[in-house]
Formats: C-alpha cells, sequence, structure tokens
C-alpha cells in the first residue's frame, strides 16, 4: 500500500503572533515552527496503515528550506521517505493544494492523509482540494478510519455528533485530534532520520487567485470588573449578566 | 452581485447557520443591486425550502434526489457547481459546517474559484468583497480579496446574524441536476447525533472547565450549570488531553474557535492558545482562585474565588432567572 502525508511547518500553538512590518506576513523572529499539530495525526495513521498492511509511508511538504525540519520529524517517527517541494513564493491554498495535486500524480498513493487543518492560515480546504483535483473521494476532519478491501469506512465529526463515511481507494482523508495517539519519534528513528535524504522538486509557479490585503492583531480586550472574591459575589454576577450584559 | 447562497438541511430541518447564510446572501445583494439566490439540497426539500423567503431568499432553489438524503462530499459539490454555472452566479456562499467546509473547497475547484473560509465579516468594495477571517487559531485576523470570477466563501456560524424570519414564504424551483452512481464515490451512511446536545461551535452560552477543576466527575458541575443557563459544555486543551472530556468540546487553537454570546471560563488559566479560540465571545465571565491566571485579562466579568464554591450557588441562582 502507498501512502502519502503531506504536512505542514507551522509555529508552535504556544507562540505570540506579532505582524511584521509589511502588514501582510507575521514577523518569524524568536517565533518556534513545529511539525503541524493535526498532521501528527495524519502520519501516525499511515504508520499505523503501513505497519498492518505493508508498503511505503512518504511524507511530502510545500515550502522553504526550513521545512525540512519537519520532514526530519516525520522520517524520525517512521516515514520511509521525504519529498519537499522547494518554493518560497507566497501561495493561496488552491496554488498550494495544485503543486501537491501535481505530485501526487505523478506517484499515485492509494491513500492521502492530510491533518484537517494547519494551524497558521487556519483554511482547511486544501486537503480536499487535491482529492477534487485528482478526482479522488475525500473525507475531512476523520476520527476513525477502518480500510477493508479496496474501501474504507470513515468516523468523521460533524457538530454534535458523528457521520459515518463509506469512499472508495484511493481517496484522501484528513486527520482531527483523536484519530490516534502519536508516537514519539524513538532515538533509533532520529539518527536514522539524520540520514534519509530528503528529495527536493521545483513544482510548477504559484498563481494565486487569493490576495492577502492586510493582516492584524485582532482588537485587544481590555480586563474587565473583578465582581467579587467569595459567595457574595454570585448574586451581582447574576444581576449584570442578567441586567447590563443581557445574556440571560 | 449574483450570490448563491447554499442552506443546509440535516434530516429536513435547518439550523441557524442557514438563516445566517442566506440573510447575508441578500444583504450583499442589496448592496451591490443583485440577487440573492438560495440552493437546497436534499431528498424531499421542496416543501421545507419556502421558508427561507422569509429570511431574504428572492428565489429558491431545491435540488432534490433520494440519493440525496445523506451528505455525500463528491455529489453536493457537484451539484452546487452545475447550479452555480446555470446560474451565473459569481459568489457562492456556505456556512463552515462540518458539511459546509467539506464541500466548499471542492465547489471551489471544480469552478476555478478562489475560496475564503471561516470569514466572519464580508464588505462590499467597489466590484468585489473584502473578506476578513480569523488565522493562527484566532490571534491575528487576515482580510482577503479573491481575484477569480467566481469566489466561494464559507462563514462562520454565530458571527453573522439572521434576524427572525418574516414568515413570507418565498416559491420554490425545483431543478434538476443529472447524476451518476459515479458522483458517490463517498457518502454517509450513517449520523449519530447525540439528542439534545448543543454543539460548542454553534451554541449561544458556553460554559467551559479546566483542569482546576480536578478530576473528570467535576465537570458534573460545569454540565449543571449549562444546563441551567441553557449553554453548551467546553473543555481546555489540559482536559482533553487528561481524557476527561472528548475532543468535540476542546476550545482553542488545536480545538474550536467559538464566538458565544457568553463564554463562561472555569478554573481555565487562560493559555494563549486557548484564549485565542475564544476572545471574540460577546461577554467573557471568568471564575478562577488565582488572580493572576491571563484569564482574567480578557474577561468582562470575573470571580477570584474556588470554582468548587461558586459554582454550584451559581447555578442555582442562575435557575431562579431561567427557571430550568
Amino acid at each position: 500500500m502507498k501512502l502519502a502525508v503531506c504536512i505542514n511547518h507551522v509555529p508552535d500553538t504556544a507562540a505570540k503572533i506579532n505582524i511584521a512590518v509589511d502588514g501582510i506576513n507575521i514577523d518569524k523572529t524568536s517565533v518556534t515552527f513545529v511539525l503541524n499539530p493535526y498532521d501528527e495525526y495524519a502520519v501516525e495513521e499511515c504508520l499505523r496503515l503501513k505497519e498492518k498492511n505493508g508498503g511505503e509511508v512518504v511524507a511530502v511538504s510545500l515550502g522553504c528550506d526550513a521545512n525540512k525540519e519537519t520532514l526530519r520529524k516525520a522520517l524520525a517517527m517512521g516515514a520511509d521517505k521525504a519529498v519537499l517541494l522547494k518554493d518560497d513564493s507566497p501561495r493561496d491554498s488552491s496554488s498550494v493544494a495544485q503543486a501537491l495535486a501535481d505530485y501526487l500524480k505523478e506517484i499515485s498513493p492509494d491513500v492521502i492523509f492530510f491533518g484537517k487543518q494547519s494551524v497558521d492560515s487556519d483554511s482547511a480546504v486544501v486537503g480536499t482540494m487535491v482529492a477534487e483535483m485528482l478526482g479522488l473521494p475525500s473525507v475531512s476532519v476523520a476520527v476513525k478510519l477502518e480500510i477493508s478491501n479496496g474501501s474504507a469506512v470513515v468516523e468523521r465529526e460533524i457538530e454534535g455528533g458523528k457521520e459515518k463515511v463509506q469512499t472508495s481507494l484511493p481517496a484522501v482523508f484528513t486527520a482531527q485530534k483523536g484519530l490516534n495517539e502519536p508516537r514519539y519519534p524513538s532515538l533509533k528513528g532520529i539518527m536514522a532520520a539524520k540520514s534519509k535524504p530528503i528529495e527536493e522538486i521545483i513544482p510548477a509557479a504559484a498563481q494565486p487567485k487569493v490576495e492577502i490585503i492586510a493582516l492584524r492583531k485582532p482588537p485587544s480586550k481590555n480586563a474587565g470588573k473583578i465582581v467579587g472574591t467569595d459567595l457574595s459575589a454570585v448574586p451581582e454576577l447574576v444581576r449584570l449578566l442578567h441586567e447590563e450584559a443581557k445574556v440571560i | 452581485m449574483k450570490i448563491l447562497a447554499v442552506a443546509e438541511q440535516r434530516d429536513n430541518k435547518f439550523k441557524k447557520s442557514a438563516y445566517e447564510v442566506v440573510r447575508t446572501a441578500r444583504t450583499i445583494a442589496d448592496q451591490t443591486g443583485g440577487e440573492a439566490v438560495v440552493l437546497i439540497i436534499g431528498s424531499q426539500v421542496q416543501s421545507m425550502a419556502g421558508e427561507l423567503g422569509g429570511y431574504g431568499a428572492q428565489r429558491i432553489l431545491a435540488v432534490q434526489n433520494l440519493k440525496l438524503e445523506k451528505y455525500s462530499s463528491t455529489a453536493y459539490s457537484k451539484v452546487i457547481a452545475e447550479v452555480v454555472k446555470k446560474e451565473q452566479s459569481s459568489v457562492v456562499l456556505l456556512s463552515a459546517t462540518s458539511m459546509g467546509k467539506d464541500c466548499a473547497p471542492r465547489v471551489a475547484v471544480k469552478l476555478d474559484a478562489g475560496i475564503g473560509s471561516e470569514c466572519i465579516a464580508l464588505k462590499v468594495e467597489g466590484e468585489n468583497i473584502i473578506a476578513t477571517r480569523p488565522v493562527y487559531g484566532g490571534k491575528a485576523l487576515t482580510d482577503i480579496k479573491i481575484n477569480s470570477a467566481v469566489k466561494v466563501f464559507t462563514i462562520r456560524p454565530n458571527v453573522f446574524t439572521a434576524g427572525t424570519g418574516s414568515g413570507d414564504a418565498g416559491s420554490v424551483e425545483v431543478v434538476d441536476i443529472p447524476l451518476a452512481e459515479s458522483d458517490f464515490t463517498s457518502f454517509a451512511v450513517e449520523t449519530t447525533q447525540a439528542s439534545g446536545k448543543l454543539d460548542v461551535a454553534e451554541a449561544d452560552i458556553v460554559v467551559s472547565g479546566g483542569r482546576g477543576l480536578k478530576a473528570a466527575e467535576n465537570f458534573k458541575m460545569i454540565e449543571d450549570l449549562a444546563s441551567a443557563i441553557g449553554g453548551a459544555v467546553g473543555a481546555s486543551r489540559a482536559v482533553v488531553d487528561a481524557g476527561w472530556r472528548p475532543h468535540s468540546e476542546q476550545v482553542g487553537q488545536t480545538g474550536k474557535t467559538v464566538s458565544p454570546t457568553l463564554y463562561v471560563a472555569i478554573a481555565i488559566s487562560g493559555a494563549i492558545q486557548h484564549v485565542a479560540g475564544m476572545s471574540s465571545s460577546k461577554y467573557i465571565v471568568a471564575i478562577n482562585k488565582d488572580k493572576n491566571a491571563p484569564i482574567f485579562q480578557t474577561a468582562d466579568y470575573g470571580i477570584i474565588a474556588d470554582a468548587f464554591e461558586i459554582i454550584p450557588a451559581l447555578t442555582q441562582e442562575i435557575k431562579k432567572i431561567t427557571g430550568k
């Protein structure tokens, strides 16, 4: 079984985000970048599928040289091969998806995994776009996956419940937290990852359809009123919510 | 602009987000001298679709087919794209729900359109729309412009106003979009929903608990308060990672971003990734015994005290008002 996992290199969720002077990018100074948290579930699921069915796991990332660090993490977890689609130019979701789809078409995997969204742009669209570009079915926000005889049954999270989806293979899946418990890379894995080569491919030039006009901090909230420090604050809080805020 | 809004239904019921998408389409249509056309997809939806007229739909299209009873990413996206082509719409609006977010990327690719997801504001500017959307889990906002002929937007539930329906029933046109077996390569076979359970992302009021609650069983207190106030239960990442609560309840950067009218944070310190996911709530209440907890920096009302002491009393006091 050929498995591909598309991964991204993103600011750690604990990072403070500051805006760069250009007003459309973030200031990367002193921001730690990590493997996108949702992609960890995607890598783990591919490794488990390989352990069960045999095959090969290829990790793919689009971006600059820094993304190699994230590709190495996937290799350390157990991916067999890593590919960097090397491109520094600004891309929107469509042009990211196009570059990934162009590469994936060549290797035609049975299963393609993404994290359900990248915690930088938070668009949650690239995985499903790639599926459409390749003419493949897809299931997003997967929390459970079972594969047998060329088809898959997947549970995806929906508002207040779950939806069970059946799909043929090859297919694209996007991973939600809860799909599995990602492994930590072993020392042996980390050492082995250092010597595995990372293939570099230059994708076709981007043709973005979406333009970023501005990036800004959300309006800051001022600290409000401390209503009290003991039980006597309770009736006053309820009164404020009822009469001042009018929310209950 | 000619807008096509997709009004989502599940089990032949509209969610509030469906009304929001219709009203938003109408607002843009009015500002641009365009038309708000609403599409509803399902097995038997013609009779229910008329209601959308009361929310501003100028024309209502129903595509119905027994095979469309449950959601299929491949088939629903085909229906939407075909209707957009027929109608020559230039803007497609969907709700940023589990269905809308799954469908919209396919619609965009089929129409060679750029996409803006989870928008929280859409502003008409000349011939175009400037969309605002949160990024980095809500730590920043970005304004974007789509330059393709067709533009696809998903809008975050609970942010745009739906208003109340006027009760005017619009007339419904049934549209036939032929579908083949090959259009259903993935399809839902079953949906399970906890009955009456509100989702944190859709609820008007969210009551969240954090690690300060010490144990999974102490969330009973949070559930009781949520039920008294008519809200959904939320949780911090620490609590979900500890296995006390399901991930579907997690609020924050690797959980859900919420914008309810009232957010109550109980025994939550207010880590940056959590605050990013709830700071756009209209009113925030924090209850924490640590007076230095960062959560107080974003709260409108705070009580510095032990949650175990405060919450049962708060629940009782709220019951007096809500009568629940």
